[in-house]
């Protein structure tokens, strides 16, 4: 194979050589979703040959920063400059991929029933002409042999045919290949974690050349070991803001850990006994990608941490669909309800009722001889309303007609209102204002104390310290098992983030 | 080669063994059909069903289905047999202002994210309902050319496997090797990321709708050659043949995975399916029954596929 | 807005007052002449359409994609079959009921089967179970016309001041379908499917239990229809389904049903089918035809959902 060779003057690699203040520049880059604000006034700044590594840990506004920069958000405050010139006003995706940003998100965005010769052409609206699909192959051969000598994908390969590594590698090969407009910027947003160590390394080594070459990069990823090796500065966010920039060789990877973690550190809530030799586990299972075992007993709240994705939800499903029987090794012994994070895809009944709504994880109980009770529904509904404080004058009313934390309020309400002994709770506090944070979290513990136990995927540190017990998720894994007293956010940040050559 | 792969080549292959099974068995049982007069017979419903079932496909291609091509190719087989005989132009005008109309649905549809089985299925009473407007009772008749091309006689090969094999190539360069054709069967697969790279859905969307129309029309113009006359139900049956047809071709209702070779060869399976059924003296109630059991058999293989191509 | 929306969750009102309408409408170019026999005609024939919409208005509902569409096929089957049977003896009406809504149940198990085997679109499944069922009819039938039994063919056309008693049945059942859809948990759980079925599934309703339920249950109030119409009209034939699969779809999407699933309604069945026969009825008095008349079906199908689906589609 041939690498890095000159296809039909297209695939030339020639990104624009820079001067400085050429670059690409966010100043002052303010978003906010609601109440929450996600960015609070970011400056970030990738000049020509540099590669910028970003981390942080959830919710620190890595991917809404990248989303701002690629065009498929809109900044509410703030200025993009990309090579010297303000291109803020109607700045979309249009106008990034014409200034040459281009970004690999993490869910794939090619089109399986297509060929990766037909995958490139979508990408690129120039390749047209009788010979399109030999060019097409040709610049996306060429690319792929650049990055990744001894791929073995055929251009012509249906990509639903390839395996989930190589998808990615199209996928990046794609974003790095060229024709009418030239590459100035590419986002990698946790690029490696679908790749093997060899094709990483691949990876990382032409991301260096890209950027020695005069271009720019902008590299995520939870391999703290890759963002060190990769990059000429590190950018640490949190909470919406950038809380270190400095230049790569400044940080170790417990300097970095330190950095993502608070500098005062959250001070542990007052310890309770711990609950673990009170009788036999009402939970005990495996994750999906092995480690430790996960086991929850009456009246423990239980921590999921971990950086999003890693398998968390994927072993709260495993729970729920074992509910009941206890089927090969996994042990779930008794009634379980799932309080969903994503309420449009997994919780919301949209064209309910908050009552309603409540109702539909209790029917059995509002039955009245052979039929659901309206006035029993109404009661159930009100008590809840009650004692969780859903603010709305009336349960009938349609459930969309409250704000997103009262609607998840009404969530919490139709699992705590079940007979289920056991809740299993996705990260159902995300983007919640902090008053109803604190009102749930009450809740939480008067129904432990009661005997409950809970399942609680959290990618927030303060709700780990409401927690008994946090296991650890990286990679589908659990890879760490935390009591409550060795509960430290920086324990829980140097598992979530690896290590590695 | 990998097993995903193999399931691929398979599923791709199973039209045309299922096709080239029948026309063996077909020869078989009557030896004398193996002969340019016989094949032409055998053929002849073949063109038009092929053109309806290639409508149909335009429309799976972005994940909607049609259920009234059927009523469409019956009104626009009931335009060419008046209109386009007795006064072209107002014909030609009709033909394209249903294709127009086509467009618009596809449209409404995509902006309004209305299912399109039940636009469809309003829409069929509509077409149906212009059809009867247009020719209350069956007659009309058909445009002397167009009776010309349908009965053309070249030498060696007859007119239905060269009109197939045309159409399917034609749709086949356009729609597999064009580069809009990618965009097209991409919006298909994966609709937002088609949109992030720039494309118009909306575009896209009307476009294959219009695609379906023109086909439809095609196949209307195609079945009044054949038959001479039209009536206002003279194709309804073909939205279930269509889908079929296309099911048959390895088209599959989501993902934007479409054959147009495929599809004209599923049509022309299942023409052949019917005199096949009625060459084994098989009892003509059971006809419907086998092309459902066919159907659902082909359905079935490939859900057998698709099963090892999960398992990977 | 709010006015707007709270009349759309009326929506059976709208069917309701179109059928009223288009009454009046007829009656005053009659000069009120044979109004009251219009009615009394119109229920004996949307009874049938309402019969077989009950059916369907439960599997719109299971949402986007749900739709049977073998009924027509699952007509003519129980209506051939349970006629041959009875073979015009009085005392078989009951078995003869019993084995329609066999053919039913055996039907809507065919049905779920092929759906969940195959893994294939309901509206696929139930095309291709209809190709079989209605050669099976073909074939049981033979071409003969068996008379249905005299009390049956009397208790289908009885009227009561002019009220068919069928019709009163069937606004019977429409009612306790009605609390079965709304006060059971049944009924629920089909709702919180159309609207969200990975929801459902997370609250712990049993999905895939009830959409088997559903679609046998569609099939078996096809087969009812088949029965009673074969009844009404002097014996089974084969095309006899043939205008009640649109006809199903028809009244439920006008009867203010949500096609996009999760939202529906049991009286906007009856009025969109009163609505749909008195459309026929009055365009015939005006001396319009077929055609005008599917040309307004269509269209107002089409105006109806696009502006009832429309709303659904920007919450998702």
């Amino acid at each position: 194979m041939t690498p890095n060779e000159s296809v039909g003057g297209a695939a030339a690699p020639a990104p624009v050589a820079g001067e400085a203040g050429d670059g690409v520049r966010l100043s002052a880059i303010a978003k906010r979703f609601g109440a929450v604000v996600a960015l609070g006034g970011v400056s970030l700044d990738v000049p020509p040959g540099t590669c910028v590594g970003l981390v942080g840990h959830n919710g620190a506004g890595k991917s809404t920063l990248m989303n701002v920069l690629a065009g498929t958000l809109t900044a509410d405050e703030g200025t993009i400059a990309i090579g010297g010139d303000d291109v803020t006003a109607g700045y979309a995706i249009a106008r990034a991929r014409e200034r040459g940003v281009r970004c690999i998100f993490q869910e794939l965005s090619l089109c399986p029933n297509l060929t990766v010769a037909e995958n490139a052409r979508i990408e690129h609206p120039s390749l047209t002409g009788l010979s399109w699909r030999t060019e097409a192959g040709r610049l996306i051969r060429a690319k792929l042999d650049e990055i990744f000598p001894g791929h073995g994908i055929s251009p012509g390969a249906v990509v639903a045919d390839l395996s989930i590594a190589r998808r990615q590698m199209v996928e990046i090969a794609r974003a790095f290949s060229q024709t009418a407009t030239p590459v100035r910027l590419v986002i990698l947003d946790e690029p490696t974690s679908s790749l093997d160590q060899t094709i990483a390394r691949q990876l990382l080594d032409h991301i260096r050349r890209f950027v020695d070459g005069g271009g720019s990069a902008v590299f995520i990823s939870h391999l703290l070991g890759e963002v060190l090796d990769i990059s000429d500065r590190v950018v640490v966010m949190k909470d919406g803001l950038v809380v270190a920039d400095e230049p790569a060789a400044h940080f170790d990877r417990d300097g970095l850990v330190a950095a993502m973690g608070s500098v005062g550190g959250h001070a542990a809530a007052a310890s309770t006994q711990s609950r673990r030799d009170t009788g036999a586990p009402k939970v005990a299972i495996d994750a999906r990608g092995g480690g430790a075992r996960l086991t929850a007993h009456p009246g423990e709240i239980v921590g999921l941490a971990g950086l999003a994705g890693h398998g968390q939800t994927d072993t709260l499903l495993d729970v729920f669909a074992r509910a009941g029987r206890t089927k090969g090794a996994a042990i779930v012994d008794g009634r379980v309800a799932f309080v969903a994070g994503d309420r449009q895809t997994d919780g919301a009944f949209p064209l309910w009722s908050i009552a309603e709504n409540i109702g539909i994880g209790s029917l059995h109980a509002l039955k009245q001889g052979r039929f659901i009770s309206e006035a029993k529904e109404g009661e159930l509904a009100e008590r809840w309303r009650e004692r969780i404080g859903i603010r709305a004058p009336s349960v009938w009313n349609p459930l969309l007609s409250l704000s997103g934390g009262n609607q998840q309020k009404a969530l919490f309400a139709r699992a705590l209102a079940s007979d289920a002994d056991i809740i299993l709770m996705d990260d159902p506090m995300r983007g919640v204002d902090v008053g109803t944070k604190q009102e749930v979290y009450k809740i939480i513990r008067e129904e432990a104390e009661k005997g409950r136990t809970f399942l609680w995927y959290t990618t927030e540190m303060d709700e780990l310290l409401i927690c008994d017990h946090i296991y650890v998720f990286r990679e589908r894994a659990i890879v760490a098992d935390l009591t409550r007293s060795e509960l430290t956010e920086e324990a829980v940040i140097q598992a979530s983030f690896r290590q590695d050559a | 080669m990998s097993r995903p792969m193999l399931a691929r080549l398979l599923r791709s292959a199973l039209p045309a063994l299922s096709l080239a099974i029948l026309l063996g068995a077909i020869f078989y049982l009557q030896p004398r059909t193996m002969s340019y007069f016989g094949l032409n017979l055998l053929l002849n419903l073949a063109v038009p069903i092929a053109l309806a079932t290639l409508a149909q496909m335009c429309v799976l291609t972005v994940n909607d289905l049609d259920l009234s091509i059927g009523s469409y190719v019956s009104l626009t087989a009931c335009i060419t047999a008046t209109w386009l005989n007795d006064t072209p132009i107002l014909g030609v005008a009709a033909l394209l202002a249903c294709i127009l109309a086509y467009g618009a649905v596809g449209a409404l549809v995509h902006l309004r994210n209305l299912p399109s089985i039940v636009v469809t299925l309003g829409l069929s009473f509509v077409w149906l309902g212009l059809a009867i407007l247009i020719l209350p009772t069956p007659g009309g008749k058909a445009p002397g050319w167009i009776r010309e091309l349908m009965t053309l006689k070249p030498a060696y090969v007859p007119f239905p496997v060269i009109a197939c094999v045309v159409i399917a190539l034609v749709v086949h360069v356009v729609l597999m090797r064009s580069p809009y054709g990618a965009v097209l069967r991409g919006a298909g697969g994966n609709p937002r990321a088609v949109a992030r790279a720039g494309w118009s859905l909306l575009r896209v969307k009307v476009t294959m709708y219009m695609a379906a129309g023109t086909f439809g029309a095609l196949a209307g113009i195609a079945l009044v050659g054949l038959t001479t006359s039209a009536d206002a139900n003279i194709a309804l049956r073909y939205t279930l043949l269509s889908i079929a047809g296309a099911i048959l071709g390895g088209s599959e209702f989501v993902g934007g995975r479409v054959s147009p070779i495929g599809a004209v060869i599923g049509a022309v399976t299942l023409t052949l399916a019917a005199s096949f059924l009625s060459f084994l003296r098989l009892n003509p109630d059971f006809q419907i029954g086998a092309q459902g059991a066919i159907l659902i058999l082909v359905l079935a293989l490939r859900a057998v596929i698709g099963r090892t191509e999960a398992d990977r | 807005m709010k006015a707007i929306t709270t009349f759309f969750r009326q929506p059976w009102l709208f069917a309701f007052a179109a059928a009223i309408a288009v009454w009046i409408a007829t009656a005053a170019f009659t000069q009120g002449q044979g109004a009251g026999e219009v009615l009394s005609v119109a229920f004996t024939f949307a009874t049938f359409f309402v019969i077989v919409a009950i059916g369907q208005m439960f599997v719109v509902t299971l949402g986007p994609g749900n739709v049977d569409l073998s009924i027509p096929a699952t007509m003519t089957l129980a209506g051939t079959v349970s006629m041959k049977i009875m073979d015009g003896l009085n005392w078989m009406i009951l078995p003869g009921y019993l084995i329609a809504v066999a053919v039913g149940v055996v039907v809507g198990v065919l049905n779920v089967g092929l759906i969940r085997v195959l893994r294939i679109p309901p509206i696929i499944a139930t095309l291709s179970s209809s190709f079989i069922i209605q050669s099976a009819a073909i074939w049981y039938n033979r071409g003969l016309r068996v008379k249905p039994p005299t009390m049956l063919a009397d208790f289908t056309t009885a009227k009561i001041a002019g009220m068919p008693i069928l019709a009163l049945l069937v606004i019977l059942i429409a009612a306790v379908m009605h609390v079965v859809l709304n006060r059971t948990i049944y009924g629920r759980t089909v709702i919180a499917i159309g609207q969200n079925a990975r929801a459902a599934r997370l609250a712990g309703l049993e999905v895939n239990r009830v959409r088997f339920l559903t679609y046998v249950m569609c099939a078996v109030f096809a087969a009812s229809c088949g029965y009673v119409l074969a009844g009404f009209s002097g014996g089974a034939a084969l095309n006899m389904g043939q205008e009640y699969l649109l006809a199903s779809v028809a009244v439920v999407v006008i009867g203010g049903t949500s096609v996009a699933g999760g939202f529906s309604n049991i009286p906007g069945l009856w009025g969109a089918a009163l609505f749909l026969f008195l459309l026929v009825t009055m365009l015939n008095t005006f001396g319009l035809g077929a055609g005008v008349r599917l040309l307004l079906t269509g269209l107002i199908i089409i105006a109806v959902i696009t502006l009832a689906g429309g709303s659904r589609s920007s919450e998702r």
